[in-house]
C-alpha cells in the first residue's frame, strides 16, 4: 500500500504549480503517486493534472458543492478515497495549511507541515521557527503520512506526462455549516509570486500607495511580480496578497529585489530561497544588507528612476 | 456566550533564535517567553467581542508546565474572565492539542474558539484545523476580520489570491491572522487584579486524553547560511553586476 495521493489546488480554471511542486516531493519519497482533482467542472484542470511527469492516475470529484475550496467540504472527499494510500501530500499554501490538518484529524494523525526536503519515505527535514532552525521529522510507519510540501523548497516538475483520467462521484453532501461568500482578490495580470522568476518588492519607506506605482512600472518592464513587506501592507500601501514573509509567502524567485525594506527576521524568512537577493535602503545598518546578495546604500526615490532607464 | 482562547507560550519574537551546539533543540535558557502574537491577537478580539456585548465570559487555556502560568496570568490581566492550564509534561504535537481542547469544550460548551493561526515556535498551523475536524465543526482560518450576527460569524479570511468571506453557524473555530486587530497593552493595577482571578490547574489524565507524540523531532540545525554579499556604490554597477550575473 505504499501509494502517496495528491491533493490538487486549482482556482477553478487552472491547475497551480503548486501541484507540480508536490509532484517533486512525491517523487522524492519514491512510491507511485495518483493525484486527485476536487471542484466543479474540472475536466480541463484535471486534464493539465494529467501533463504532470510521474502521475499514474489523476482522479476528478466534480460536484456543485466542491466548487469553492471550502475545507469542510474537501476534507470529507479525501478521507474517502485515504484507502490505498499511505502517504497523502498537499501544499503549504493557504489552500493546504487550511485543508490538511483538517484531513488529518478526521484519520487521527498527526500532520508533518512545510517537508523542505525527504531523506526517505518517513524521515523529513522542514523549518521551524521562521526558518531559524531546521529540524529532522520522523513520522510513524504505522500509520497514514499527511503532510503539506514547503512549495518554495521543490521545483515543479515537468509536464511531459500522460496520466489516466478517471472521474468518480462525490461520496459526501455539502456542509450545512459554512457558506462561502465571496473572493476580493488585490492582484492584477502580474507574475504569481510564489512562482515568479523575479520578484521586486517595497517597503515601509515607499511611504505612500501612489508611490508603489513605482514599484509596479519597474516590475512589468522586466516581468516581475511584486511583493510587499508587512509593514507596507499594514499602511495600506498595498493589498495582503503582497506580502512576504513568515506569516505572508514564502518565495524563491531567481531575482529578489527589494527597496525600502528594512529586513526583518520575518520577512527574511519569505526570501531565504532566493537565487539572488538584491537590497536597496538608505540606512547602511538596515539587517536587509546582511542576506543581500548585492546592495545599494541609497534613496530608492532616486535609484527607481535610474533602473528604469538603464534598462529601458 | 463564552469564547474560549488558546494561549501558548513561545520564545518573544524579538528574541534571535540560537540552535544549541548538540543539536538537541533551541536554546532557551534566560530567553524572553511571551504569549504567542497570534494567540495575543485572538485574545484581543474575544475581549472586544465581549465588551461589545456579544459574550459574557472569556476564557484562556495553556497547556504545558506551571511555567505557562505565567503567560496566563498576563491574559487575565489583558482581561479574560478565568484562566485553564491543562498541566502537561514536554511540547505537544498538535493532534493531542486538538483532543485536549475538545474535552475542555465537552466540559465548558463555548460558542467560539478563538486560536493563533500558528504558533511562532513550531509553524505548524494545523490545531485550529484539527479541531474544527475533531468537533464537527466549521473552521475559519487565517481570520482578518470577524463579524457576528446571532448564531452565525462572517469572516473574512487572508487567502494566497487575496481576501475570502465565509459564513460560519456557531459554534465555530476560527484561526486568527495579523491584521484582524492590535491588542491592548497591559496596564499595572490589571496585573495586579489578575493575580485574583481564578486559574484552574487540571491535567491532560484527567481530561482523558493520552498525549501521543508520535512524530520524533530531532538533529536541529541552522539553516544554511547565504554567501556574504558585495556593495555596490551606485545604480549603474547595480546594473552591471545583475547584467554580469545574467539576471536581467
Amino acid at each position: 500500500m505504499s501509494r502517496t495521493l495528491i491533493i490538487a489546488e486549482h482556482d477553478g480554471k487552472n491547475l497551480n504549480p503548486s501541484t507540480a511542486k508536490c509532484a517533486s516531493c512525491a517523487t522524492s519519497i519514491g512510491h507511485d503517486f495518483d493525484i486527485v482533482v476536487i471542484g466543479a467542472s474540472v475536466s480541463d484542470i484535471a486534464s493539465q493534472a494529467a501533463a504532470i511527469d510521474g502521475a499514474a492516475t489523476v482522479y476528478s470529484i466534480d460536484a456543485d458543492h466542491l466548487a469553492k475550496p471550502l475545507a469542510a467540504n474537501h476534507a470529507s472527499e479525501v478521507v474517502a478515497m485515504a484507502d490505498g494510500y499511505s502517504h497523502i501530500l498537499g501544499p503549504s499554501t493557504t489552500f493546504g495549511r487550511d485543508l490538511m490538518p483538517r484531513v488529518a484529524a478526521l484519520l487521527g494523525v498527526n500532520q508533518v507541515s512545510d517537508i523542505s526536503a525527504v531523506e526517505d519515505a518517513y524521515h523529513f527535514k522542514r523549518p521551524i521557527y521562521a526558518g531559524n532552525a531546521i529540524v529532522d521529522v520522523h513520522a510513524p510507519e504505522t500509520v497514514k503520512m499527511v503532510a503539506t510540501v514547503r512549495v518554495a523548497s521543490w521545483k515543479a516538475a515537468g509536464n511531459a506526462g500522460s496520466a489516466a483520467v478517471e472521474a468518480r462521484s462525490a461520496s459526501s453532501q455539502a456542509s450545512s455549516h459554512t457558506r462561502y461568500v465571496s473572493l476580493e482578490s488585490g492582484g492584477g495580470e502580474r507574475p504569481d509570486l510564489q512562482t515568479a522568476a523575479r520578484v521586486i518588492s517595497g517597503g515601509r519607506a515607499m511611504a505612500s500607495k501612489e508611490n508603489f506605482d513605482l514599484i509596479y512600472d519597474l516590475a512589468d518592464m522586466i516581468g516581475a511580480g511584486v511583493g510587499a513587506s508587512r509593514a507596507a501592507v499594514d499602511a495600506g500601501y498595498c493589498p495582503n496578497d503582497m506580502q512576504v514573509g513568515q506569516t505572508g509567502k514564502i518565495i524563491s524567485p531567481d531575482l529578489y529585489i527589494a527597496f525600502g525594506i528594512s529586513g526583518a527576521i520575518q520577512h527574511i524568512t519569505g526570501i531565504k530561497d532566493a537565487g539572488t537577493i538584491v537590497a536597496v535602503n538608505k540606512d547602511a545598518d538596515a539587517p536587509i544588507f546582511e542576506v543581500a546578495d548585492i546592495g545599494l546604500t541609497a534613496d530608492l526615490f532616486t535609484v527607481i528612476p535610474e533602473l528604469k532607464q538603464l534598462l529601458g | 456566550m463564552k469564547i474560549l482562547v488558546g494561549i501558548k507560550r513561545v520564545v518573544d519574537y524579538n528574541v534571535r533564535i540560537r540552535v544549541k551546539s548538540d543539536g538537541s533543540g533551541v536554546d532557551t535558557d534566560g530567553v524572553k517567553m511571551s504569549i504567542n502574537p497570534f494567540d495575543e491577537i485572538a485574545l484581543e478580539e474575544a475581549l472586544r467581542i465581549r465588551e461589545a456585548g456579544n459574550a459574557e465570559e472569556v476564557i484562556v487555556v495553556s497547556m504545558g508546565g506551571n511555567e505557562c502560568q505565567q503567560q496566563l496570568r498576563t491574559g487575565l490581566a489583558m482581561g479574560a474572565d478565568r484562566a485553564i492550564q491543562v498541566n502537561t509534561e514536554g511540547d505537544l504535537q498538535p493532534l493531542t492539542i486538538a483532543r485536549v481542547f475538545l474535552k475542555i469544550i465537552e466540559k465548558e460548551q463555548p460558542g467560539l474558539v478563538l486560536l493563533g493561526k500558528q504558533a511562532i515556535d513550531g509553524d505548524n498551523s494545523q490545531t485550529a484545523q484539527m479541531l474544527a475536524a475533531l468537533w464537527d465543526r466549521p473552521q475559519a482560518t487565517f481570520a482578518s476580520k470577524l463579524t457576528l450576527s446571532g448564531d452565525t460569524a462572517t469572516v473574512v479570511r487572508e487567502v494566497d489570491a487575496g481576501l475570502e468571506t465565509i459564513e460560519v453557524d456557531l459554534p465555530a473555530v476560527a484561526s486568527v491572522d495579523l491584521r484582524l486587530n492590535e491588542p491592548r497593552f497591559v496596564k499595572l493595577p490589571d496585573i495586579m487584579k489578575a493575580k485574583r482571578k481564578p486559574l484552574e490547574v487540571i491535567s491532560a489524565d484527567e481530561l482523558g486524553v493520552t498525549v501521543e507524540n508520535d512524530l520524533e523531532i530531532s538533529h536541529y540545525t541552522p539553516p544554511p547560511a547565504r554567501g556574504k554579499g558585495i556593495m555596490v556604490e551606485d545604480t549603474a554597477q547595480l546594473v552591471a553586476e545583475l547584467k554580469t550575473r545574467g539576471l536581467v
